[in-house]
């Protein structure tokens, strides 16, 4: 119980108290992303309904197998987090260590996977800003679908990297055996936001990758 | 106090489920049904987001407040999407 209390803030009434606000709290700001996510769907969605033969011609030129594996990617590395909170609430050390890391090797892997796809549109001229080209019909309303598709992705990928920086700080405290039965709200609390980031993308996969 | 441990099983069903979902909405675009496609497309992500915040992100063991939290962070969500598209589907071409 002593070392219970030592977890405890003091304007908390109880542990349990204390991991409902800070869970909580993470879903408002949570919540704020959604609006962020939001207002990019919402402008996406104006654009393709304005120009849906373009958008589907644009979304040929990305490969639907890199997006579909890195879609599996994050779902078993969300699953990884998943069993690391378990781990935690269990006190199965090892699972919290190895779910954590699975999940930080898959959120590298995901990345790698999305620089190599950046590095084709570069070589392809897909940049919107650099030296645009298009060589079929409408390249002023293809270069709306690459710059929307460059923004959702790439705000998605800065969630991603601050996601792995988190995951990392987790592994770390958890092998120096700071989270415990009692007290594992930063791995619940962080793996919200992971499995936030994963949600995005789901929406962003059939999205962008997938239009016909 | 209360903590809510959901089972190895329910996670590893799940992700097999999100898995599974992940190849059936791959495969359905790759077939051509007109409107249908992206209705279907988004209709499967709904389901795996819905998967994912109620078991990975414990959304069905949370309480009350969490849940009225999610509850307006989606009704502003509609808020924004239907309010602005208001203005795209009523414009007359001219």
């Amino acid at each position: 119980m002593s070392e219970a209390r030592s977890y405890l803030e003091l304007h908390f009434r109880d542990l349990e108290q204390q991991r409902e606000t800070a869970e909580l709290g993470m879903w408002v700001f949570l919540m704020t992303e959604l609006l962020l996510f939001g207002g990019l769907f919402t402008a996406y969605t104006v654009y393709r309904s304005t120009y849906p033969q373009t958008f589907a011609l644009a979304s040929h030129e990305l490969s639907a197998p890199i997006g579909t594996i890195n879609t599996a990617v994050l779902l078993v590395s969300s699953f990884g987090v998943a069993l690391s909170v378990h781990g935690a609430q269990v006190n199965g050390r090892k699972r919290l260590l190895v779910g954590l890391a699975v999940a930080l090797l898959l959120g590298i892997v995901f990345l790698v996977l999305k620089g190599y796809e950046y590095h084709d549109h570069y070589v392809h001229h897909q940049v919107p800003g650099l030296d645009f080209a298009w060589t079929r019909p409408q390249p002023e309303q293809a270069q709306v679908f690459f710059f929307l598709y460059f923004l959702m992705t790439g705000v998605h990928a800065v969630h991603l990297i601050i996601g792995i920086a988190i995951v990392t700080v987790l592994w770390f405290q958890s092998y120096r055996r700071r989270y415990s039965p009692e007290y594992y709200t930063p791995v619940e609390v962080g793996g919200l936001y992971w499995h936030f980031v994963d949600v995005i993308w789901i929406f962003l996969y059939p999205l962008l990758y997938l239009i016909r | 106090m209360t903590t809510r441990v959901v089972s190895e099983s329910t996670y590893i069903f799940v992700l097999l489920a999100l898995l599974v979902l992940t190849v059936v909405t791959y495969l359905v675009s790759r077939v051509d049904l007109g409107k249908l496609n992206v209705v279907i497309a988004l209709a499967i992500a709904a389901t795996k987001v819905s998967l994912v915040a109620l078991y990975f992100m414990h959304a069905r063991y949370s309480s009350r407040l969490t849940r009225v939290v999610i509850g307006a962070g989606l009704a502003w969500l509609a808020i924004l999407l239907t309010l602005t598209l208001t203005d795209y589907v009523t414009r007359t071409k001219f």
